[in-house]
């Protein structure tokens, strides 16, 4: 496949601060320089995209020396953290603003959905807002005409269609600029998160129509998400950014793996220094990690993964028998969601003169929906509790594909996914 | 590789031409520009009672009040011209350039969220505000002549002048200095809103020294001292150069109109140049 868009070396200069105390300084310098021929001398300065440290100088770079390609009918991913520079790029690719150096070829027209429904206007009609909204995303109004009826279909605002927008829901509103973006048709098309709106139908209709770009048509699509589970299920190949560098690229799954494992978590105190600890103290809990069935350490973890969570524990007294361990994930409002238990599943453990033991909970499929959970944990030595550490750890999720069939569930309906299948059964 | 350099269709850097005009993109986003239009025309008196009339209630009013000010009581002498219909006249014409004027000079500010979600020549902004306000300056125009042939039918001896064959250039003129000083301005006010401010009071003063509500003569008979800064002001000869065409009033010398028509190029290339070097990263500094 050829190459349909070539970016090298973009970098993205912003200034920090208030523009215009002092911009006016820095203009004049500048543009002492150019006359005398020499090069800017704020492009020298510049930080890296670091938010949370303080700012020491006045310029920082939200992108960095960024190269990539992009081949012919590929479903590019972008994935990274808030501030990774994922968006100023796709401002770059959309020629919103352009880069402070690098350049970016492309060999076809690209249309960018930075946002669904640029251009309406709350006082134009429905029909009139396709007109303009797909004028401004590139169509002409010869295309617009011939898929005016499918816009409209696709929408569902049939029946509004004559009426000012400013009366319609934000919902209505977001379906119909949705519908037009849907219906364009450019080469390249680069679209960012816009599938986050909406409800669940209208989404499950988003993502089916950007498949259908992507496979049937075999449209070239860059895809800014922050739905692992999109991501995911549309894209072949992903690239991981963080503070304004590729940290990343490559298979879908691999970027996936790579960007949450290098998220920064939230902090929760070590199991070392925890005092309030209940129990006998045979054993006590000295650490934890979550890893997957190859052994890689997790920070966030995804809806269907495989995860081993391991719980190290120091010994204070030999010879121990009948251990068991069991762990326990509340909802962050402080509502039971599940509890995995030795106790259960009939298995105990025990150990001689080693004075450290590693318990690990396989859990093939990982039953919860995207957030964040608290998790306690007990270890017992002949039914008795040797210690129980509650609000022990915080884990996060992120939803992802638990069905294996790309589709994710609404919050509204489910609080644990079951793998289950359906069929038609002969008797009953 | 060697197949691969060839075929890019456009490229994207922070190189800059100094005009970076593509006709043939604006050519093909001109059903966007007249939709543009289309909605400029019809969004303005949406959920006014009056609607289009305040196309026509604006241009009046201002005439009668300055007939009221200007002739009724600072006594300005306007020849053998009805001062009412000399008024309508100047402000008729004042009003093509003031608005092409203030709308392009909003260009980048009010449609920074547009200009910040999606690309198109942004170009397109300024000229659609320069054909909405030709279709406004076309309603005026029948009002003037509506108040043009009541006076001539009550009996007062009016008539155009053979430069009304010119009356084309004069709209372009208008249009080309309104575009060039807006965009200019415009450019300008995204690092600096000062300019913004500016352009509002401005317009309604520069209007005193371009020889709107008086006759050029007048002002170089009784302030000689001071007439240069209304006969250096291009915007005085395309007042003064209206009324001659069509009321056979005032000086015109061909001097002064391809000095004005000078000018106005200037103004639309300097406009040009400047518009070009912001568009590109306006969005960062807006």
């Amino acid at each position: 496949m050829r190459t349909i868009l070539t970016a090298q070396n973009i970098s993205k200069q912003y200034r920090l601060g208030l523009v215009g105390t002092g911009s006016l300084k820095h203009d004049l310098n500048r543009w002492w320089h150019m006359i005398k021929g020499k090069e800017d001398p704020y492009l020298k300065m510049g930080a890296t995209n670091y938010r949370d440290k303080k700012a020491v100088e006045d310029y920082v770079w939200a992108l960095k020396d960024i190269n990539f390609e992009v081949k012919e009918g590929e479903v590019l991913g972008l994935i990274g953290q808030n501030g990774a520079g994922k968006s100023t790029l796709l401002k770059i690719l959309s020629r919103v603003t352009s880069p402070t150096t690098g350049n970016i070829k492309t060999r076809g027209r690209i249309a960018s959905l930075l946002e669904v429904g640029t251009g309406f206007h709350g006082e134009l009609t429905g029909r009139e807002n396709i007109y303009m909204n797909g004028a401004v995303l590139g169509m002409t109004k010869a295309e617009i005409n011939r898929k005016l009826d499918e816009i409209i279909d696709f929408s569902g605002c049939e029946m509004y269609i004559d009426t000012p927008i400013k009366r319609y829901s934000s919902g209505m509103t977001v379906r119909l600029g949705f519908a037009v973006a849907a219906h364009l048709e450019p080469e390249i098309l680069v679209v960012d998160e816009v599938l986050a709106v909406g409800d669940a139908e209208f989404q499950k209709k988003a993502i089916g129509k950007m498949q259908d770009l992507s496979h049937g048509q075999g449209r070239t699509v860059l895809f800014v998400s922050h739905n692992m589970a999109s991501i995911q299920s549309l894209c072949t190949r992903t690239i991981v950014m963080d503070k304004g560098v590729i940290n990343f690229k490559g298979d879908t799954n691999d970027a996936i793996n790579f960007y949450l494992n290098n998220k920064n978590s939230f902090i929760t105190k070590n199991f070392q220094d925890r005092q309030d600890r209940e129990g006998n103290g045979k054993l006590e809990f000295i650490d934890y990690s979550i890893t997957d069935h190859r052994n890689n350490r997790l920070t966030s973890l995804i809806s269907g993964q495989k995860v081993i969570f391991k719980f190290k524990c120091r010994v204070k007294r030999k010879n121990l028998e009948n251990l068991k361990v069991s762990f326990t994930v509340y909802k962050k409002n402080g509502e039971l969601l599940a509890t995995f238990m030795s106790q259960l599943t009939n298995e105990s453990f025990s150990l001689n003169d080693s004075d450290e033991i590693i318990f690990g909970c396989v859990i093939e499929k990982l039953p919860f929906m995207g957030g964040e959970y608290n998790c306690s944990v007990i270890v017992w030595e002949n039914e008795n509790i040797a210690d129980w550490l509650q609000n022990a750890f915080n884990i996060e999720v992120i939803d992802g594909d638990f069905f294996g069939t790309g589709k994710t569930v609404p919050k509204s309906h489910v609080s644990v996914l079951v793998s289950h299948h359906w069929y038609l059964p002969s008797n009953f | 590789m060697t197949e691969n350099e060839e075929g890019w269709l456009y490229e994207i850097s922070p190189k800059r031409k100094l005009i970076d005009l593509n006709f043939g993109e604006i050519w093909r986003y001109r059903d966007l520009l007249m939709l543009f239009v289309k909605r400029n025309i019809i969004t303005v008196y949406k959920q006014t009672i009056l609607g289009p009339l305040w196309y026509f209630i604006q241009p009046i009013f201002t005439a009668i009040t300055f007939t009221l000010v200007f002739n009724k009581i600072a006594n300005i002498p306007t020849g053998e011209i009805p001062p009412f219909l000399f008024n309508l006249t100047g402000i008729t014409a004042w009003n093509y350039f003031a608005q092409c004027l203030t709308g392009t000079s909003n260009t980048f500010k009010s449609n920074a969220g547009i200009f910040g979600k999606v690309y198109f020549p942004r170009v397109i902004m300024p000229i659609s505000n320069v054909i909405t306000n030709l279709f406004k300056f076309g309603i005026q125009i029948g009002i003037l002549l509506f108040a043009y042939f009541y006076i001539l039918w009550t009996g007062i001896e009016i008539k155009p002048n053979i430069n009304l064959l010119l009356f084309p250039v004069y709209i372009v003129m208008m249009a080309l200095m309104g575009l060039g000083l807006g965009m200019i301005i415009s450019a300008f006010t995204t690092k600096y809103r000062d300019l913004s401010i500016l352009v509002g009071f401005a317009t309604s003063l520069l209007i005193y020294i371009s020889a709107v509500p008086y006759p050029l003569a007048e002002v170089e008979k009784e302030m000689p001292e001071y007439a240069w800064i209304v006969q250096y002001n291009p915007l005085t000869h395309i007042i003064e150069g209206f009324r001659y065409m069509i009321l056979d009033t005032g000086i015109f010398t061909w001097g002064s109109f391809f000095y004005t028509l000078a000018i106005s190029l200037i103004l639309f290339f300097a406009g040009l140049i400047t518009f070009n070097r912001t568009e590109k990263n306006f969005i960062d500094t807006v």
